[in-house]
């Protein structure tokens, strides 16, 4: 697995005095391109719902990404920290009337606290049984989510979570509106871009990819290879806590799907596709699996049928993804 | 402690093994193609799916419940073979986790046909008329059928150490397991043994859908639910231990009945608490070699 992840990896060193190609530079950049990217998405985009679930899938993606795409760690259990976020926003809001921005605070703090019940379990196996572990931990949190029927609504999801208004320093945005409901969520998944972008630059997050690459010389060279990969596990929990907040405040409601294994299946066919390891890679991936799922349901309810041929074509023939094998080609000119 | 009786907790303690029995088939096979292909199949449930469909099927054109008992595993492991031979053997030396995405993506695609061709909703599954009834076992009457599942899987079991410890085939599975690189030296065709050996798990976990189904009846997402809880059984008997898949396979089916007497709606959590705990004080398992966890 290193070193065909290795492949379709951007390097993380900032580029040299002489960039290669339009590559360098978008990895530079890669924060204000894929900021601007969301800005003008809905222009080309009109249906803003979806252009919405494009952005909160793919900031889910981008969450997941940094642990199978730079830590090197596959989890199919990410629903978990999605759909945690998605239930404690809800919660605070149906259950506890608190403002909107509370709530999504709960529900990113959702997603890190049970990054790190299911990390610390989970983080004492390696390689493939880390897989099955988080697997099955997150089906035991859909569990407990779907008896806890006082707070969650059990089988029925978690409904009316109404917010009708965004209330932003005294500016009153009206958040029934499509655009301007766009535009609140994208704000966040920037803000997302930009931290993401901050802690792959970090010395941490070169760290990060040195655990992937070699763990014995990332441990030989003195670093806490265990404690990395925790710690990055909780911080994935956290922008997959955000995406789930989005999610509920988005749909106002949380049906109990969300912790399905399907969701957490999702995400691993959405990185995959836009490319594992890339920056970009996971929005890509987004916009592509929504809405091909939005075109073939037009004209077959067998949708599962097509997205599983593809994800074993992705596998067998193009396992770097749409960017990632755009960046191999990028390479090779 | 009131109507809970000795009596009840041995019965209850039987319908966990005989749960158990179906875990431990499913089980089996999983950590049969893990410790010989290192593949771990997400597809395992869908090829338990697909065997108790094939029942269903072979029920429909007339047949009975023996007919099904010889021809579910063979029809089961027939796809099994075209699945390992067309579509997992590209991805050998590509990493383990390929294989594990490819048949992800797979049982998504055979749960899909299968609705396609049987339906979305479920369907009954009659327990055959001579496996009915109840018989006593000394501490009172259990469901004959139950019975049958817990020897049935005891045959199996048998056959299969039998396979694996008494033939010269078998021989070469178990050291194919432990270096494949020197059983191809030896001039082994490992391709041909890992293909086999891909069909005779994806058999077994087919009649564990076959045995299964008359349990719990028969919808197509069967597969996805025993998935998660097979991967309890084989965190908690350490993976690639056949020995560790049996006992863990009872373990905890007979956690999932135990719990369920005494609180219903923790049955299911049980088992997820067992695999946190034995994560926490023995990660590799009961039986698994700490060499398999990197």
């Amino acid at each position: 697995m290193q070193s065909s992840v290795n492949e379709m990896t951007q390097p993380l060193q900032r580029p040299q005095a002489t960039p290669v190609s339009w590559f360098a530079f978008a990895t530079t950049h890669r924060a204000s391109i894929a900021g601007l990217a969301v800005l003008a998405f809905p222009l080309v985009m009109p249906f803003t719902a979806l252009a919405a679930n494009i952005l909160i899938y793919g900031l889910y993606a981008l969450g997941f990404n940094l642990v199978y795409g730079y830590l090197g760690l596959l989890s199919f259990g990410h629903a978990a920290l999605f759909g945690t976020g998605a239930y404690l926003c809800g919660i605070a809001i149906v259950h506890f009337g608190l403002p909107w921005y509370v709530a999504i605070v709960l529900g990113i703090c959702g997603g890190l606290v049970m990054a790190a019940a299911i990390g610390a379990l989970a983080i004492r196996t390696r390689g493939i049984y880390f897989a099955m572990v988080t697997m099955a931990l997150s089906q035991c949190v859909y569990y407990l989510f779907y008896e806890a029927v006082g707070w969650t609504g059990g089988e029925n999801g978690l409904r009316g979570i109404n917010v009708r208004e965004i209330d932003l320093f005294g500016l009153k945005l009206d958040f029934i509106n499509p655009l301007i409901r766009y535009y609140v969520i994208a704000a966040f998944v920037i803000a997302a871009f930009f931290v993401l972008s901050r802690i792959l630059a970090s010395p941490f997050g070169a760290v990060i990819e040195a655990v992937r690459e070699n763990e014995a010389r990332a441990r030989a060279s003195g670093y806490d290879v265990t404690a990395t990969r925790l710690i990055t596990f909780i911080l994935s929990g956290g922008f997959c806590g955000l995406a789930g907040a989005l999610q509920a405040l988005h749909w106002s409601i949380v049906p109990i799907e969300i912790l399905h294994y399907d969701t957490s299946g999702i995400v691993v066919m959405i990185a995959l596709l836009g490319g594992m390891g890339t920056f970009f890679g996971p929005m890509i991936g987004a916009a592509v699996f929504l809405l091909l799922e939005n075109i073939v349901s037009l004209w077959t309810e067998h949708w599962q049928l097509v997205v599983g041929a593809i994800f074993m074509i992705c596998v067998l023939f193009f396992p770097a993804g749409i960017w990632g094998t755009l960046i191999r080609r990028a390479k090779h000119d | 402690m009131d109507g809970l009786s000795f009596d009840l907790i041995a019965l209850q303690l039987f319908a966990g093994l005989a749960l158990g029995a179906i875990y431990v088939l499913f089980a089996i096979g999983l950590s049969l193609i893990f410790g010989m292909l290192t593949v771990v199949n997400f597809a395992h449930g869908a090829f338990y799916m697909v065997g108790a469909y094939v029942g269903v099927y072979i029920l429909m054109l007339g047949g009975n419940f023996w007919i099904c008992l010889i021809a579910v595993p063979l029809a089961v492991g027939l796809i099994g073979l075209v699945v390992e031979r067309f579509l997992i053997r590209p991805l050998y030396g590509r990493g383990m986790d390929y294989p594990l995405l490819l048949t992800f993506g797979l049982s998504y695609v055979m749960v899909e046909l299968v609705r396609i061709a049987f339906g979305k909703t479920g369907i009954p599954f009659d327990t055959p008329d001579i496996l009915q009834g109840a018989v006593d076992i000394g501490v009172g009457y259990f469901p004959l059928y139950r019975l049958f599942v817990i020897g049935a899987a005891a045959v199996v079991l048998l056959a299969l150490w039998l396979f694996l410890e008494r033939t010269s085939f078998g021989l070469i599975i178990r050291a194919g397991a432990r270096d494949p690189q020197i059983v191809r030296v030896l001039g082994v065709n490992v391709a041909q043994v890992w293909l086999i050996v891909f069909g005779i798990g994806t058999a077994i976990a087919g009649l564990a859908g076959l045995l299964a189904a008359p349990l719990q009846g028969v919808i197509p997402e069967m597969g996805g639910t025993i998935l998660a809880e097979a991967f309890v059984v084989t965190v908690v008997g350490g993976m690639g231990s056949i020995g560790g898949a049996v006992l863990a396979g009872l373990l905890v089916g007979v956690v999932v009945s135990m719990t369920s007497l005494f609180a219903p709606e923790m049955g299911k959590v049980s088992i997820f608490a067992l695999m946190a705990i034995v994560l926490i004080v023995r990660p590799q398992g009961f039986f698994g070699r700490a060499g398999l966890m990197s």
